[in-house]
């Protein structure tokens, strides 16, 4: 039975007003607390550790799977170990995400790390976002590691966010992409106080025709620290893209480290990195649209973190 | 009305050093075009700007129908309705077409199909856009203009509408600026160097060396044009009020 506590997590982290339609799985506290199997999708718990093996018939289409996380307690240290099958020419959106509301001033923290197989031909598109709140002191900590295979001609699409309300975070995230495979990552980002975030993408295309696009937004602002290593590597015949932005605000600190290594002359790669305050000229046309400085001000981040 | 009485305007606020505007007195009645021309650097973009509050004078006082805004950051001139659509449009990451509109349009109902067809544009292709690097010069134009046709305003001033617009959508523009007119009898002050633009003008300002150096007719001007028009001598700078990079008028 899910609180209204637990309802509101899940609503932030996954777009979930109730147990959702189709395959899920919903852990709570380091617990799994409510799971459901479709007839392509079945969710089978582990046996030698903690997490779930997310299994995809191939030429599954047009389903979802929702693997939500929550922690309501103080003083958790929860780590799961998921693993993804997501079978050949199969269609997919993945959602998972957590969410931590710490009511103490022990920390609550959760390392998820979950690894993927896309196997041939097959598209999953996979949404992760981490929110926190709760009115202690308590720090709250997520640390995920994603790990991603992609196959010849599949394309994996990661929409990963940070919201709100996370004060320690490590994102570490490996992919390899394999013949013809195609890879597009949105990371947004959001920290202020004394937040820290850290984001390290690896990507090897390792495949003749892969291609891959990262595209990173972020906002620090008061004394947090943020810190971007993406890299591309380019083992073969392939292209790849980098975009990191950050804005940056108050007494916050932004390092963007940019690392593009190519290993075939036929390795298109490029990377694009800018640290900087709002524009002035953005701020000025919205304040003569009527809006305060304040107003203008949201309204450009607002836009910017989408 | 909007009525500048002895406006000056110092960038730096050091003594003179940076002065780009000089005693401006300018009275703006409503429901006029009025159309502000001359050198580059004579202080029309200044003039534009101390309207909208983003220059601020170091003496002298503004009000608009009798209330003193000389005071009122760009927000609340904003508010009272003065709208300034800039020569170089602002880009935004992650602001859409539509977004921008709307904050525009605030309570003003508007039809935001009809409002960027005003500007040349298809809704279709460029409501759900980024206001970002990917438009060209002339996009970012219009979508600015039509950022300002959104609101109901007492003054709009447009800074060198035409820049970037093609000849095509020209006599559309012209039109827009007519039509936005009648519609909420706004004030229209156009900063242009175009025959065309100068054509739409109840009265003609003419702008140079931070002053205005003269406030005249359309006609009277159209006519030292076509006195000075042999061979494109207007672009030898040589008319007396400064007009520089009008057309060539046959």
């Amino acid at each position: 039975m899910l609180s209204v506590l637990d309802k509101k997590l899940l609503e932030e982290v996954a777009d979930l007003h109730d147990v959702p339609q189709g395959a899920y799985n919903i852990r709570k506290n380091g617990e799994g607390i409510s799971k459901n199997n479709t007839a392509n999708i079945e969710i089978v718990t582990k046996k030698d550790k903690p997490g779930i093996d997310i299994i995809i018939k191939p030429g599954t289409k047009g389903e979802s799977v929702h693997i939500p996380v929550i922690l309501s307690h103080e003083g958790l240290n929860d780590i799961v170990y998921n693993t993804f099958e997501v079978g050949e020419g199969s269609d997919v959106i993945i959602v998972a995400g957590c969410g931590i509301h710490n009511p103490g001033s022990k920390k609550a923290q959760h390392d998820g790390v979950h690894e993927f197989f896309v196997r041939r031909g097959a598209h999953m598109k996979y949404i992760e976002k981490h929110y926190g709140e709760g009115e202690g002191s308590g720090k709250r900590i997520l640390n995920p590691k994603t790990i991603i295979e992609v196959e010849e001609d599949g394309v994996v699409e990661l929409e990963m966010d940070q919201i709100k309300g996370v004060d320690q975070t490590v994102r570490d995230t490996e992919i390899i992409l394999h013949k013809n495979s195609r890879l597009i990552v949105s990371e947004k980002l959001l920290t202020y106080l004394d937040q820290s975030a850290q984001s390290n993408i690896i990507v090897e295309l390792l495949g003749e025709d892969s291609s891959a696009q990262i595209i990173s937004r972020s906002v620090a602002k008061d004394d947090s620290r943020q810190v971007f290593h993406l890299s591309l590597k380019g083992h073969t015949k392939c292209r790849g893209h980098i975009q990191c932005d950050s804005i940056i605000m108050d007494k916050a600190q932004v390092s963007s480290i940019p690392e593009i290594s190519a290993y075939h002359s036929d390795a298109q790669l490029i990377h694009e990195a800018a640290i900087g305050k709002i524009a002035s000229d953005q701020l000025t046309k919205l304040m003569t649209l009527g809006l305060s400085e304040k107003e203008a001000e949201d309204t450009i981040l607002q836009g910017f973190l989408g | 009305m909007l009525k500048m009485i002895n406006i000056d305007v110092d960038l730096d606020g050091d003594n003179g050093k940076d002065q780009v505007l000089n005693k401006i007195n300018l009275s703006l009645e409503r429901n006029k075009i009025y159309v502000m021309t001359g050198p580059n650097g004579g202080g029309k973009s200044s003039i534009a700007k101390s309207i909208m509050g983003i220059h601020k004078p170091s003496s002298g006082k503004i009000f608009l129908d009798e209330v003193d805004i000389t005071d009122m950051s760009i927000s609340e001139r904003a508010r009272q309705g003065i709208g300034y659509a800039f020569q170089t449009p602002a880009k935004f990451k992650g602001l859409k077409v539509r977004d921008m509109l709307q904050l525009a349009a605030g309570e003003n109902k508007i039809d935001l199909c009809e409002i960027l067809y005003d500007v040349g544009l298809c809704a279709q292709d460029y409501l759900d856009r980024e206001i970002n690097s990917t438009f060209s010069g002339g996009e970012l134009k219009r979508i600015e203009i039509a950022s300002i046709l959104s609101r109901k305003l007492k003054v709009a001033v447009f800074d060198e509408p035409e820049a970037g617009i093609d000849l095509w959508s020209f006599q559309r523009l012209t039109e827009t600026f007519v039509k936005m007119h009648e519609k909420y009898d706004t004030t229209i002050v156009i900063i242009s160097h175009q025959e065309r633009i100068l054509r739409l003008a109840d009265v003609v300002i003419m702008v140079d060396n931070g002053t205005i150096s003269e406030i005249t007719s359309k006609d009277k001007v159209l006519k030292d044009i076509s006195h000075l028009d042999s061979g494109c001598e207007l672009r030898d700078n040589c008319i007396k009020g400064g007009i520089e990079d009008a057309e060539c008028i046959r």
